[in-house]
């Protein structure tokens, strides 16, 4: 994967997530035109479209657009259920996600998106090893004392 | 002492990061965002110049907010250094989220964090290292990556496996990176893949893949282990439910769909990895359930791995019908891949393909544009002789109501596979009428050229075409190419039509003022283009020798336009008279039909007005020039050919009299013309350069070469540019090309035709120049042509 945007319904950026190095600039260029581009698209068409040398699969969940670029060579339609389990995990996390979440938690956002995807590759396909991975963190989080040690090597 | 009072700005406190963004979601215009963000940021400023550590993530953290928004935040880049240098997990964590998104290789400060991801890859906890390894794998420029390679080594075999799943892909990262390191992860790999843990098993595979990927060399190191992961996949298969990685009743299909992609790079031209996974892949694909789209994701990339692979027959078959069906599935995604992939097997496995074909046709009529484009190219690819009459019925439908940017390559598709499986003349000559008809403005511009070609070489149709082409002139006049190609055929065959000799259609009765009528309303219409007036003036022309009342109304409409502002018009029209007023006894000669030409095969194509021909009317039609269009302004310009030549053209008398006289001054003989041997003059890369000659006898001094560049490789021929150069005592004049593009596997060939004026008969010789694009590269060839026929110039 080469890059996730989430944004909603009137183009405003809720996350961005880039696997390729690009500079400011390129990155608001790309984003700006392709928010275009697929907020043009109508609610009947389908998830994929070529744009530039890249395939962009897509889906809207509620108020949001979860858009993803991949390569020539991957599976289009395992994207889609790699969105949709991200939806799950943040579902799962938020309690019933939805937009505002995202907006007031952004970071929480980037956290869980960074336990189940890696450099771009899914790295943990069990939904309950990634929400534990977040749980523990959060938890070390609010324990911020420093008299609390490593954890052990096992709960992960 | 009173304190002094505080300036204004200063009042306003910091804002927690929930209020800040309330309020810019408060804000009403982009102005009022733009201030609050501003006076949050000179907070935020003051903060990190005040350093106040333990308030640095929350600042951070804002401004990674407004960093989201649009606004400038590169003032946080040291901030996340420190942050990262901090103890806390709290820092550590935004400023690990901020280095990800604030730094990148480009900026310098980016290796500063090098030492820091180094510490805590050795030293740091667990979710401290996973913090660590996510931000190698998200940034880490190349010299990152050789720095922290042994680290990122040692961690592969450490027992934790959340620390170890995030290794494996960090490696990934780096190879990617910094290929030579492929050296240090391999040999870790064939021990990771005896792991249980699905998230290292997945992140394994994506390494071993990339690793094959890159290297061919370390292909047959993983061949060994096809079994292994057939292993695993027969595992996943057969598996029942698991409530930790089923989806929809499929087992970790994430993991599935990796593992046969593997398959797929190590089968690859490999018949024994092959034969090892083939059993695997047929069960794969007959067993996955396809209610909901994670089946379907495993089921589409078996497809792909079963059509790479040297598979058995029916796999394949299987593969190609499990395609098929996704083209019936509800789910439109499903039917984009379909037809995706199926364009993509039309060459190789074309029967297999063929039999989806009426599914394929239904996929036309998808609102979706970019199904039905698909649809559309794939139908185009499975047209063949036996079901060319019902696909173009169903093409032509298409046209009708197809999007604006599909037309074009609707219309051309149908006239192509006309021209390739016509099962008759008059089918195909019906076929490109009624595409003209339905989408004129859409077609390219050689389809006049060739249905006029193609009418003039079927003489037994001459009488039903015109018919046809008269009726639907009369119509509708504003299609231009089909305007064209009916002036052209009332104007060669008005005899034909005001006879009403036409057998194969109703019997027209036509009266010739209401041809005069039509074809000057053509004339005088403002939807009709320069060149589609021109046809109809010399259509005029023309049946004044065809009709057998006076001619009083056409000279009339000849001579008005002799002031018509429109040079090309005027100069026509002009002659025209001339040939009415002192040459009418040669005006019957000169207006006589053309000759039939000898067709060359479909493969032929010209373009429109720009050819000539050195026009004879008594020479028998040996020519291999093809010249459709009679006309008479090219032929009477005939040494006013396109420019491109080295040698500048003499100085020509251009009085349109005096052209015309020199012309008639040539003596008629009857030729007995044995034909010149033609000479293929290049040959690169499937592009062919032929020359033909033809010496008309009336003019000794004269060569016709054609030169055709033909292309047979699977790349484009564009922007191809001919020149040519003769010595000083010839003169050289080349006609406009046909074109610039000669398509691939065997396309339509540009021809262009060159006039050599040889008075001394001197050795031909002749350097040729060409320029053109092929395979993505511009090429420049310059050669010298030495060993023409004698013939050409004795």
């Amino acid at each position: 994967m080469q890059f996730m945007l989430l944004f909603s319904r009137q183009g405003k950026l809720r996350l961005q997530k880039w696997y390729v190095p690009l500079s400011d600039k390129e990155k608001k260029k790309i984003t700006r035109e392709l928010v275009q581009t697929v907020l043009a698209r109508k609610p009947k068409m389908c998830s994929f479209l070529e744009w530039r040398d890249l395939k962009i699969v897509y889906k809207r969940y509620a108020s949001l657009y979860f858009c993803c670029a991949i390569e020539d060579q991957d599976n289009e339609l395992i994207t889609l259920e790699i969105i949709h389990r991200y939806v799950e995990l943040l579902d799962k996390y938020f309690g019933s996600v939805c937009e505002l979440d995202i907006i007031f938690n952004f970071e929480k956002a980037y956290f869980i998106l960074d336990e189940f995807l890696l450099g771009g590759e899914v790295q943990e396909t069990s939904k309950k090893n990634v929400l534990k991975a977040i749980e523990q963190a959060d938890l070390l989080q609010e324990n911020q004392n420093e008299d609390w040690g490593g954890l052990s090597d096992d709960i992960l | 002492m009173r304190a002094l009072p505080r300036p204004a700005r200063m009042v306003l406190p910091s804002l927690k990061l929930p209020e800040l963004i309330q309020e810019i979601r408060g804000a009403k215009t982009q102005a009022q965002e733009r201030e609050v963000i501003q006076k949050e940021c000179a907070h935020i400023r003051a903060a990190f110049r005040e350093g106040d550590a333990p308030q640095r993530h929350r600042q951070l953290a804002k401004l990674l907010y407004v960093h989201m928004l649009g606004y400038p935040a590169h003032f946080g880049q040291m901030e996340c250094l420190k942050l990262i240098a901090s103890p806390r997990f709290t820092d550590k964590r935004v400023g690990y989220l901020g280095a990800m998104l604030l730094l990148d290789e480009r900026q310098d400060a980016h290796l500063l964090i090098t030492n820091s991801i180094k510490n805590d890859l050795s030293q740091g906890t667990q979710p401290v290292q996973g913090l660590a390894l996510c931000t190698l794998s998200t940034m880490g420029s190349a010299e990152m990556c050789r720095d922290l390679a042994n680290e990122v080594e040692r961690l592969l075999l450490r027992p934790s496996p959340y620390i170890r799943k995030k290794a494996v892909l960090a490696a990934v990262h780096m190879i990617r990176k910094v290929p030579e390191l492929s050296d240090i992860f391999l040999p870790p790999c064939t021990q990771l893949l005896r792991e249980r843990h699905h998230g290292i098993l997945i992140g394994t595979i994506t390494l071993i893949t990339e690793l094959c990927e890159r290297s061919p060399a370390a292909l047959p190191h993983f061949r060994q282990v096809v079994p292994q992961l057939v292993q695993i996949l027969r595992i996943l298969v057969m598996s029942g439910y698991s409530a930790e990685h089923s989806v929809a009743g499929i087992s970790d299909p994430f993991l599935q769909v990796k593992i046969l992609r593997l398959l797929r790079i190590l089968g690859r031209n490999h018949e024994e990895s092959s034969e090892a996974m083939n059993d695997m892949l047929a069960q794969v694909a007959t067993n996955t359930d396809t209610s909901r789209n994670a089946g379907n994701a495993v089921l589409y990339e078996t497809v792909l791995t079963i059509v790479d692979i040297p598979s058995a027959s029916g796999l394949r078959v299987l593969a190609v019908n499990i395609l098929g069906r996704f083209l019936l599935n509800s789910d439109k995604n499903i039917r984009y891949v379909a037809l995706t992939s199926l364009l993509q097997l039309v060459q190789s496995d074309h029967s297999a393909v063929q039999r989806h074909r009426p599914t394929v046709v239904e996929c036309l009529k998808d609102p979706d544009a970019s199904l039905s484009r698909r649809a559309l190219e794939l139908s185009l690819a499975l047209v063949n002789s036996s079901n060319i009459r019902s696909m173009t019925q169903e093409l032509q439908g298409f046209l009708e109501s197809c999007p604006a940017d599909l037309r074009a390559d609707c219309a051309s598709g149908i006239l192509l596979a006309a021209e390739r499986f016509a099962p008759t003349k008059r089918w195909h000559i019906d076929t490109i009428m009624q595409v003209l008809t339905t989408a004129g403005a859409h077609v390219r511009d050689d389809a006049v050229a060739n249905l006029t070609q193609l009418i003039g070489g079927a003489e037994e149709l001459h009488a039903y075409s015109v018919c046809q082409l008269y009726n639907a002139l009369a119509a509708d006049i504003s299609q231009q190419p089909l305007v064209q190609v009916a002036a052209w055929c009332i104007g060669e065959y008005g005899d034909l039509l005001l006879s009403g000799s036409c057998e194969e259609a109703e019997p027209l009765q036509v009266q010739e003022e209401e041809v005069l009528t039509l074809l000057e309303k053509v004339l005088q219409s403002h939807l009709s283009l320069p060149a589609t007036r021109g046809y109809a003036l010399t259509a005029l022309m023309k049946l004044s020798t065809r009709i057998q009342g006076d001619n009083n109304r056409i000279r009339q409409i000849v001579s008005i336009y002799g002031s018509c502002l429109d040079i090309e018009l005027q100069q026509r029209a002009v002659e025209y008279n001339a040939l009415f007023r002192k040459y009418d006894h040669m005006r019957p000669a000169i207006l006589e039909k053309m000759p039939l030409v000898e067709h060359g095969g479909p493969q032929d194509d010209e373009a429109g007005e720009g050819k000539e021909e050195p026009w004879n009317p008594n020479r028998e039609s040996q020519s291999p020039t093809k010249t459709p269009t009679a006309n008479l302004l090219d032929l009477l310009d005939l040494l006013n050919g396109a420019s491109g030549d080295a040698q500048p053209p003499p100085a020509l008398d251009l009085t349109p009299g005096g052209s015309l006289l020199h012309l008639l001054d040539l003596p008629s003989t009857t030729p007995s013309l044995a034909p010149i041997p033609g000479l293929k003059v290049f040959d690169r890369e499937g592009l062919q350069i032929n020359l033909s000659f033809v010496r008309p006898p009336e003019i000794p001094a004269l060569l016709l070469i054609t030169a055709t560049a033909s292309n047979t490789s699977k790349s484009d021929v564009t922007h191809f540019v001919c020149q040519a150069a003769v010595p000083k005592s010839f003169q050289l004049q080349l006609q406009i090309p046909s074109g610039d593009t000669v398509p691939a596997q065997g396309g339509p060939p540009i021809t262009q035709v060159l006039r050599v004026l040889n008075p001394n008969k001197a050795p031909l010789r002749m350097r040729l120049k060409l320029t053109y694009n092929h395979f993505g590269q511009s090429v420049q060839e310059i050669f010298e042509v030495k060993d023409f026929p004698p013939d050409t110039w004795q």
